[in-house]
């Protein structure tokens, strides 16, 4: 097993708290050892969320350096833009076609950025970008909670975790109510990266 | 959530660091928890009122929290108190008594800390109380540690009859790691029983005298147990450097410096000196590597043992591998190379943390903001002074929040309560403003009581603002005396804020509608010109602590003039696409709130099909 680091980024209420946590237990269902810390701002809504998932065969700092992470899940364009220091030369980027302009770029400081000035930020570091519009898949499904759900399907297809540990985890972290339909935006994120191409 | 009562020895789960210390504390046979809610301590709680046989409480605050462990301690049976860093500050009083009474049943005080302040207003080093008070300081370097470490703290609050400061930072405290159970502890006594022994219990200088020669000899005792007890571990490795760290730092000096030799204190108060010495001597130059101030550091120099540390390792924020290695290389200790990105910068919007939509405080500070006295305050500057202005001072809340642009509704915050008493300071001093003191209901119940009473002994005529949103809403929806509602979940007698206010001896007291725009304007306007102590207890729910499925509001784009006036709510529902003026669905709470509605100057802001459909 190869230490693996894995970011996600967002902002509070996306879910990306749940959605690391199934990441982390997954690993631990698969016998590696693993570490998370989350950065969570002080807004209960709104403020930027950020994830550091380091998994292997033994973990020391749970926090992931600059250039350190083989992965970033951006759920949402901006904060996906901010992490990018973090990202590892050659490393893969999901991002959710997601916009969510702070106080500040509505009230037009600081333009929120364009998708291909992301794009070149990322590119610049050579790494392989994957826009996903998650939104637009999950509203088909008829809950748009499920988006972190989708993106965690997404992502499995860039980890060596079998299918059956990531379900085992949702079905342990989630109520009885909604796990199906999470297991669905599961499937449906996987397929979003698999028919793209890339792994 | 794992049923984490149901674990067996020898499971292997993924807990936070707060997780473990209640597991942990859980198995050592805890009986009585007490805290007041803090980032980042509030989850040990939270997860300790989930087990059976465990009972558990939000305190008033942490100084009561402290109170109720001391007495259940007195009765015999092992209790713990939780609080964030400063909230210990509040507490010493308690913390300093009981290291002088000592315990029977085991007590241990959970300080977590916070460098790099993700939500606090400091970032004290809270071991230095260990210090202070003579007592243990134990500290976890992740979820296992934490979870084996508070089993052996209870046994050491009892061999030794002294409360144990467990110090965890904010990020053992929220980092998740592997943490593998152990065999629970066999139940002690089953019988709670307060045993006569006033020579121990009274601290009367009789009495006290003699405890205080107890005290000293008990730190003794406590030195030599520090030389071999479990908490310290050397780690063989190579001989030209030796590191001695503590907490999450051992973590970042293990990923730095893989083959060093590394003595890791699980107990930094009081220090092994002969442990310390011995590793020393052992290697060619020793370092210390921790968070903070040079606490290890300072005393490992005062016996007289050649260290360095602080002198290339920060001694404000929060350290990290990457800081770690980069400091280590510039003090000649390691070659490093930072990984430079060859990325060139682009301009990135910030994303401050914000008052959320549906705030019931926003109406409040946008009203402040519009306020005339208001806006001559803001206008001033130390070269050019406007009297008759109005000073707004404020403490640790949500509230705080309302600090920043565009509301700029706080002019201090310090503490918990302190606004009240900034308030009545500037009145005394002689300011020429109107004061008005902000102070939430959890914060009112924590220590503003006690600042209002001074105000109303010592005749001031400020006004103060409760807002009363009936959670503590920053740390997540916590109870406490105003809701009725205790940390088990069960119903309890609400203590009234209002009553609480008049028995104080406020006789201009109203309660408003935090969301209505009007009224606030009006009823905020007679409170600052009135001659009268007043209090307004601004109420409205917190549309966090429950999930609200309204209809959210939206804008009539061509009734709307773009002329920005619902801009100045601050509120992240509404923002800008292109030119047009938009309130995001997915934010917006809808019908509970209503302020924008209020504000549109031209009522280009509804919701639609309202009074239709509804």
């Amino acid at each position: 097993m190869q230490n693996t680091s894995v970011l996600m980024t967002g902002i509070g209420g996306q879910g990306i708290i749940l959605a690391s946590d199934i990441l982390a237990d997954t690993a631990l269902r698969m016998c590696w050892d693993v570490k998370k810390t989350d950065a969570i701002g002080m807004a209960q809504r709104g403020g930027s969320v950020v994830s550091h998932i380091r998994m292997g065969k033994t973990i020391y700092s749970p926090l992931i350096s600059e250039g350190g992470a083989d992965i970033l899940l951006g759920m949402e364009k901006l904060e996906a833009a901010r992490s990018h220091r973090f990202l590892i030369t050659g490393g893969k980027v999901l991002i959710n076609k997601y916009c969510s302009p702070p106080l500040s770029s509505s009230g037009n400081e600081v333009a929120y950025p364009g998708d291909d000035a992301i794009l070149s930020l990322f590119e610049q570091q050579g790494a392989e970008v994957f826009f996903i519009d998650g939104l637009e898949k999950v509203e088909k499904l008829g809950n748009t909670r499920t988006l972190n759900i989708f993106l965690l399907g997404a992502l499995s297809v860039l980890l060596p975790f079998s299918r059956e540990a990531w379900e085992e985890s949702i079905r342990s972290k989630l109520p009885f109510k909604i796990i199906d339909i999470n297991l669905e935006a599961f499937s449906l994120g996987r397929e979003a990266v698999e028919n793209a191409g890339i792994s | 959530m794992d049923n984490l009562q149901q674990l067996t020895a020898g499971s292997r789960v993924l807990l936070s660091g707060n997780e473990a210390i209640a597991l942990g504390a859980f198995h050592a046979g805890l009986k009585v928890a007490t805290a007041y809610p803090g980032t980042p301590s509030t989850e040990i709680l939270e997860t300790l009122v989930k087990f059976d046989g465990i009972y558990g409480e939000w305190s008033t605050n942490e100084k009561v929290a402290v109170e109720v462990a001391m007495g259940a301690s007195y009765a015999g049976v092992r209790c713990l108190s939780a609080m964030k860093h400063v909230g210990l500050n509040v507490a010493a009083d308690a913390l300093l008594s009981a290291s002088g009474t000592g315990v029977k049943g085991g007590l241990v005080i959970v300080s977590a800390d916070d460098p790099g302040m993700h939500s606090s207003q400091n970032e004290q080093d809270n071991r230095h109380y260990a210090k202070l008070a003579k007592i243990p300081v134990v500290e976890p370097y992740d979820s296992q540690s934490a979870y084996d470490f508070i089993r052996l703290a209870f046994e050491i609050s009892e061999h030794y009859d002294t409360p144990v400061l467990f110090r965890t930072t904010t990020r053992v405290s929220h980092s998740k790691s592997v943490v593998c159970t152990k065999e629970p502890f066999k139940k002690i006594d089953e019988n709670p029983q307060f045993v006569f022994d006033p020579e121990k219990f009274v601290m009367l200088p009789a009495y006290a005298r003699k405890r205080h020669v107890v005290v000293e000899e008990r730190i003794n005792k406590l030195k030599e147990y520090a030389e071999s007890c479990v908490l310290n571990e050397v780690i063989e490795g190579d001989k030209n450097l030796g590191i001695i760290t503590s907490g999450i730092s051992f973590q970042y000096v293990r990923e730095v410096f893989p083959n060093a030799s590394i003595l890791r204190l699980g107990m930094t108060y009081p220090l092994p000196e002969k442990l310390i010495r011995e590793f020393s001597t052992g290697v060619k130059k020793t370092i210390v590597i921790e968070e903070l101030d040079p606490f290890v550091e300072d005393i490992v120099k005062s016996m007289g043992i050649e260290v360095s540390g602080k002198s290339f390792i920060p001694i404000t924020g929060e350290l990290s591998p990457e800081i770690v290695a980069s400091c280590a290389c510039q003090a000649g200790l390691l070659e490093w190379e930072k990984k430079e990105g060859t990325v060139s910068e682009i301009s990135l919007p910030q994303r401050p943390p914000s008052l959320c939509s549906g705030c019931p405080h926003r109406g409040l500070f946008y009203t402040l903001a519009r306020h005339p006295r208001r806006r001559k305050k803001m206008t001033s500057s130390s070269s050019n002074q406007i009297s008759g202005g109005l000073v707004i001072t404020g403490d640790i809340g949500c509230y705080t929040l309302g600090a920043y642009p565009p509301l700029l509704g706080l002019d201090t915050c310090a503490c918990m309560g302190a606004g009240i008493g900034h308030a009545v300071g500037m009145e005394k001093a002689g300011v020429d403003d109107k004061l008005l003191a902000i102070i939430g209901d959890s914060t009112f119940m924590h220590s503003g009581m006690t600042g209002l009473a001074n105000a109303v002994y010592n005749k001031s005529r400020i006004t103060v603002v409760i807002l009363d949103n009936m959670t503590t809403a920053m740390t997540g929806h916590q109870g406490h005396p105003g809701t009725g509602v205790t940390a088990s979940g069960k119903e309890s007698i609400p203590v009234d804020l209002e009553e609480v206010v008049r028995g104080l001896g406020v006789q201009k007291v109203k309660v408003i509608d935090a969301f209505d725009v009007k009224t606030l304007g009006n009823e905020v306007k007679n409170a600052i010109e009135s001659e009268q102590l007043s209090v307004l207890i601004v109420r409205g729910e917190c549309p966090t602590a429950k999930s609200c499925l309204n209809t959210s509001y939206a804008v009539d784009t061509n009734e709307c003039t773009r002329c920005n006036a619902c801009f100045r709510l601050a509120c992240p529902a509404i923002q800008h696409r292109g030119e047009e003026v938009y309130i995001d669905p997915g934010l917006c709470v809808g019908g509970i709130c209503g302020l924008c509605a209020q504000v549109c100057p031209v009522g280009a802001i509804s919701i639609p099909g309202k009074g239709v459909a509804e």
